[in-house]
């Protein structure tokens, strides 16, 4: 590596490759985030967008190219998997929380057990945290109690809980009834505000473009286009962009 | 009288009628069958050797005693298995080439011994372990009993909790590791507490197998319930007391069968109630 007087990003992806038998859905990707940036991943079904999540929480290993976060390739063969997914967080569409744990359990249990934090100190932090997103008085329930939207807002929370340098969000909407979306997408409003790196897939056109710096298009397991949103989704230079953009605009979701 | 009232009396007419023909089939199937044997040619000889009221009563506190040997031998051998199962489950799902002997010998375990008769595991550890020589030859023979029983009932009780594990859907897996915990304390903290949870109807079943199963034991010289009758029945020339042994297993597992049927109903309804 040659010194730059460029800052690190947060991100780097060069080339990436995946396959999943003999379907190539990643071919060659190439994305760097920065620090405190929100790059909204859009795409159809299929595009690549949850996979590309995926391979950077090293979920899924990958066939070629490399991850770097913040100058340390996560992708070398030698790394230490759980170090690595200690600084970068995921939620998923289906929350994924733990369904025999109270909401501050579910939220503690990582702190205490990857990071050794003291119980008592673990919960309070937790209890800092369901305050700060307006979940406090959900502390000791458990997740089969809350709706949809609770639920979410608590994976969210699960995640910002180690304190991770990256938060990846995949399509954390696309579960939940359309009157519960505003609730997680104000929480992730409130994390762009507050600085977080956050890489998220996502089919809310409308947010992608309120929220990201920048937007990229993924079409067929390679970034098409990318560029300022509103760049992309009032001027897409690309043909497929255009096409993709006005597939939405004619399902009355732009 | 409204339309209501009529239907709520029609309905209460129909659900009588409804016991009412459940009574009368049950009386008239029962009636029948027991006719039958009660009129059966050897019945009169039948009637005097298992079902002798007198020596009943003599039998049964003698009986009841004994059975506070079964009772000891099934209590050991369930806390043993719960923990040893378990153990087993888990070696057998240890991911990792590096732990291919281990998922190997707890598999060839369970094999092994969901393959063996357990009145044979009874007999070979009973009378193969003190012919060994390095335990005290005065060990009293109900550790033997214990030993083979969780020998055995642990490799069964391995695959109702491996069956637990595999259950739980990998997404609460890959939550877990995503949040950086390891395989292991995502195993311990996020996939065996559900699994668990999920198994306890299918291992009380089990266990309810295990309990009946300690009148093996008698074979290696055990007096517990099954001996106690057989010895009995050698004194008084009569098989009643067997009754006696039938009257105290029915009476200890049908409770124990229907706790079962309500923790499965109560499960079927969380399901239902849209748990994840």
């Amino acid at each position: 590596m040659t010194s730059s007087p460029a800052p690190i990003p947060a991100l780097q992806i060069e080339g990436l490759e995946k396959s999943f038998g003999s379907l190539l859905v990643l071919r060659g990707i190439d994305l760097d985030v920065a620090e405190h940036e929100v790059v909204c991943l859009i795409g159809a079904s299929g595009s690549g967008k949850s996979t590309l999540l995926r391979c950077i929480n090293l979920i899924e290993p990958i066939d070629a190219g490399r991850i770097v976060i913040e100058g340390e390739e996560i992708t070398a063969l030698d790394v230490d998997v759980d170090r690595i997914r200690r600084r970068i967080g995921i939620v998923f569409q289906a929350y994924n929380l733990f369904p025999h744990m109270s909401v501050l359990d579910n939220i503690a249990l990582a702190p205490r057990k990857v990071l050794r934090t003291p119980r008592a100190e673990a919960e309070a932090a937790a209890t800092r945290l369901l305050d700060r997103f307006g979940l406090a008085d959900k502390r000791l329930d458990y997740p089969d109690r809350l709706s949809g939207g609770q639920q979410q807002r608590v994976a969210i929370i699960r995640a910002l809980a180690m304190q991770p340098d990256l938060l990846l969000l995949d399509e954390v909407t696309s579960a939940l009834d359309p009157e519960l979306v505003a609730e997680v997408l104000g929480v992730i409003r409130e994390l762009a505000a507050g600085g977080m790196t956050m890489l998220i897939a996502t089919h809310e056109m409308g947010f992608a473009r309120e929220i990201a710096d920048r937007v990229c298009f993924l079409d067929q397991g390679v970034i098409c286009e990318s560029g300022p949103p509103d760049q992309v989704f009032s001027d897409p230079r690309e043909p497929r962009t255009r096409q993709f953009l006005q597939r939405i605009i004619d399902a009355g979701r732009l | 009288m409204n339309v209501t009232d009529a239907r709520r009396r029609r309905d209460r007419r129909r659900a009588l009628r409804a016991s009412l023909l459940a009574l009368a089939s049950t009386v008239v199937v029962f009636g029948v069958l027991a006719w039958i044997v009660v009129n059966a040619p050897g019945w009169p000889a039948v009637q005097s050797s298992f079902l002798d009221g007198q020596v009943f009563a003599a039998a049964l506190p003698g009986i009841v005693a004994a059975f506070f040997v079964n009772i000891q031998l099934f209590v050991a051998a369930e806390i043993l298995v719960l923990i040893f199962g378990l153990v087993i489950a888990i070696l057998r799902s240890v991911p990792g080439p590096v732990f291919f002997p281990v998922r190997l010998v707890a598999t060839l375990y369970a094999d092994i011994f969901r393959a063996l008769p357990g009145l044979l595991v009874i007999f070979v550890l009973g009378f193969g372990i003190p012919g060994l020589g390095l335990v005290d030859p005065k060990t009293p023979p109900i550790l033997y009993g214990i030993l083979a029983l969780t020998l055995v009932y642990s490799a069964y009780v391995s695959e109702v909790y491996r069956a637990g594990i595999e259950s739980v859907h990998p997404s609460q897996d890959a939550a877990a590791r995503s949040l950086g915990l390891s395989r292991w304390q995502s195993l311990r903290h996020v996939v065996v507490p559900q699994a668990v949870r999920r198994v306890v109807p299918p291992l009380l079943n089990d266990f309810i197998g295990l309990q009946k199963d300690t009148v093996l034991v008698s074979s290696i010289g055990v007096v517990e319930i099954f001996r106690t009758a057989q010895i009995k029945q050698a004194a008084a020339f009569n098989f009643t007391p067997y009754m006696a042994v039938a009257l105290v297993f029915v009476v200890v597992t049908i409770p124990l069968a229907r706790f079962t049927d309500v923790l499965i109903a109560r499960d079927r309804r969380q399901a239902a109630g849209g748990r994840r």
